[in-house]
């Protein structure tokens, strides 16, 4: 009877922490809206930060997306040789870049540098007192921590997705070209015939998501972190796990609903 | 140095401070837990303009959960906070902003913030609180750093200040706002007789100098009797001492005397 209760504890309990997790996610969300809304944008602040995200992601973002559209024209050439479809390769690592690998490769590249950093900087900031020092000064801490990384985020992840499929697409023509000496005109010409706008646009609106759900997931660990250095750790190290596998799961949803909205092949 | 400045009472301020019609601070049977903890436990507290009040208590019973539930980063479990007349616990974060002009503190670590210097750090308040004018920023900037003997040390980082300088940094950026209230959470902790010494001195003279309401929480009883006007020991989540240091020297509680002339009941 006892061991029969344990199993309904110990579910309903994460349960009801996934929910609270939720309203706080929820809370921040609200006011992060408000800050927005304030228009106190502190414009240097989210300048710095696009320099932080944005400027300083692009090298993991560009060989992640690189290497990537590499093994990925390398693997698919030498199967689809065996149907005789090797020309198609440039059509299907296209969208498979601008669809999926290049927002989604970007988002985990940057939910683990610069959501660790986040987590890191605003944790470090909370069990050393400046978060209530700020509040002290009459500053709220969204509006002076969150907002001008939500911003910058919002900025520099569309680029940086946009940035990972241009040199996942271009490393792919290499390998086809210089590896398998494939006609530069076939691979330009089957990529372009089936790469639209709404693939590319796919691409972009994940971008989007990702970075806002990045920056609130760690954000939030950052402000929830207590219990000194260990505390901090801890939260580092929830806002990238967390980030990474909230990206992986709304990526097949985002599919799901964006796939209706723009069918492959519609255009 | 200068020489230890007699306590006195403000001529205004009745011998219990509960003189609620021009109370600047009050506190109403305030209660907080944490957990199993009762931390306070109806806590009574009034505060005049220009009074300096002195926490004092063992360690973890409450003495910066008070300080901390007056300038509302903690909200308490029942009971009612006022500043300069305002019901404070029912704000919202947001709605603060006006007390926190009026009240500031100073934490135990001076919360600093690491990324800019000594001089970035003291004008930040008033570069968030709207002031644009440069000249006027490097005034009042120069002004609190010459208050706090620091002017010097400006283009420093925290990282390598001492930790009297440290503390001395959040004391001028408590006061370059024009706060009428500083908090000051152990601003002798880990300092040296003679960097306690010149804390306390500080404190004194922002009190004289700009007739700053002062609550300072404590261990050192050498700066008690030095600074405070009154004196309230918290212990087991009560008040357990209210009144003015001579009274506390007095005190026949056997509780207070052990705590003031650090006195453990443990044998060896």
């Amino acid at each position: 009877m006892e061991f029969s209760s344990g199993l309904l504890i110990l579910p309903g309990r994460t349960f009801l922490h996934f929910l609270a997790y939720l309203g706080q996610l929820a809370d921040l969300m609200r006011e992060l809206t408000i800050a927005v809304r304030s228009g106190v944008w502190r414009l240097k602040l989210v300048a710095q930060q696009i320099v932080a995200i944005g400027y300083g992601s692009q090298a993991v973002v560009i060989v992640t997306g690189a290497f990537t559209g590499a093994v990925f024209t390398f693997q698919s050439y030498a199967k689809f040789k065996d149907f005789g479809f090797e020309t198609t390769v440039g059509a299907v690592v296209s969208v498979a870049l601008c669809r999926e690998l290049g927002p989604v490769l970007a988002g985990l590249m940057v939910a683990g540098r610069v959501g660790a950093a986040m987590a890191a900087d605003i944790g470090t900031m909370k069990v050393t007192e400046q978060v209530d020092a700020l509040r002290v000064m009459g500053v709220h801490p969204v509006d002076f921590l969150v907002l001008p990384r939500f911003l910058a985020m919002m900025i520099s992840m569309p680029f940086l997705v946009a940035e990972s499929i241009s040199f996942g697409l271009f490393a792919s023509y290499l390998v086809t070209s210089f590896g398998y000496d494939m006609p530069s005109a076939w691979y330009l010409t089957h990529m372009l015939d089936h790469t639209n706008m709404e693939d590319l646009s796919i691409g972009m609106i994940k971008g989007f998501v990702f970075g806002m759900l990045i920056t609130l997931i760690s954000c939030h660990q950052g402000l929830s972190a207590e219990n000194g250095a260990v505390g901090v750790g801890l939260g580092t190290t929830r806002a990238v796990v967390i980030s990474s596998l909230v990206l992986l799961i709304v990526n097949f949803f985002l599919s799901i609903l964006l796939n209706y909205i723009f069918p492959i092949g519609a255009a | 140095m200068a020489e230890p400045t007699p306590s006195t009472t403000p001529a205004s301020v009745p011998a219990d401070g509960n003189d609620s019609t021009h109370a600047f601070i009050e506190l109403k049977n305030v209660c907080k837990r944490f957990g199993s903890q009762q931390v306070l436990l109806n806590i009574n507290l009034t505060l005049q303009h220009g009074e300096t009040l002195c926490i004092i208590g063992p360690s973890g019973e409450g003495k910066t959960v008070t300080l901390k539930h007056i300038i509302g980063l903690i909200k308490p479990d029942s009971g009612e906070i006022y500043v300069d007349g305002v019901h404070v616990n029912r704000l919202k974060e947001r709605e603060m902003a006006p007390i926190r002009q009026k009240v500031s503190m100073l934490f135990q670590g001076a919360a600093l913030f690491d990324n800019l210097t000594v001089e970035q750090n003291v004008a930040f308040p008033l570069l968030e609180h709207g002031v644009r004018d440069r000249a006027e920023i490097d005034r009042r900037v120069r002004a609190a750093l010459q208050a706090v003997d620091l002017d010097e040390h400006r283009h420093k980082f925290p990282t390598s200040l001492s930790g009297g300088m440290r503390k001395r940094t959040g004391i001028a950026r408590a006061i370059i706002d024009r706060s009428e209230c500083i908090l000051y959470d152990e601003p002798n902790s880990g300092l040296d007789p003679i960097g306690s010494d010149v804390i306390d001195q500080m404190i004194l003279r922002m009190q004289r100098r700009y007739n700053i309401t002062s609550i300072i929480v404590t261990h050192d009883m050498r700066s008690v009797f030095k600074i405070a006007n009154r004196v309230a020991m918290l212990y087991r989540g009560e008040i357990r001492f209210l009144g003015t240091p001579t009274e506390l020297r007095e005190s026949t509680d056997q509780v207070v005397q052990d705590f003031i002339n650090g006195r453990s009941d443990i044998t060896g």
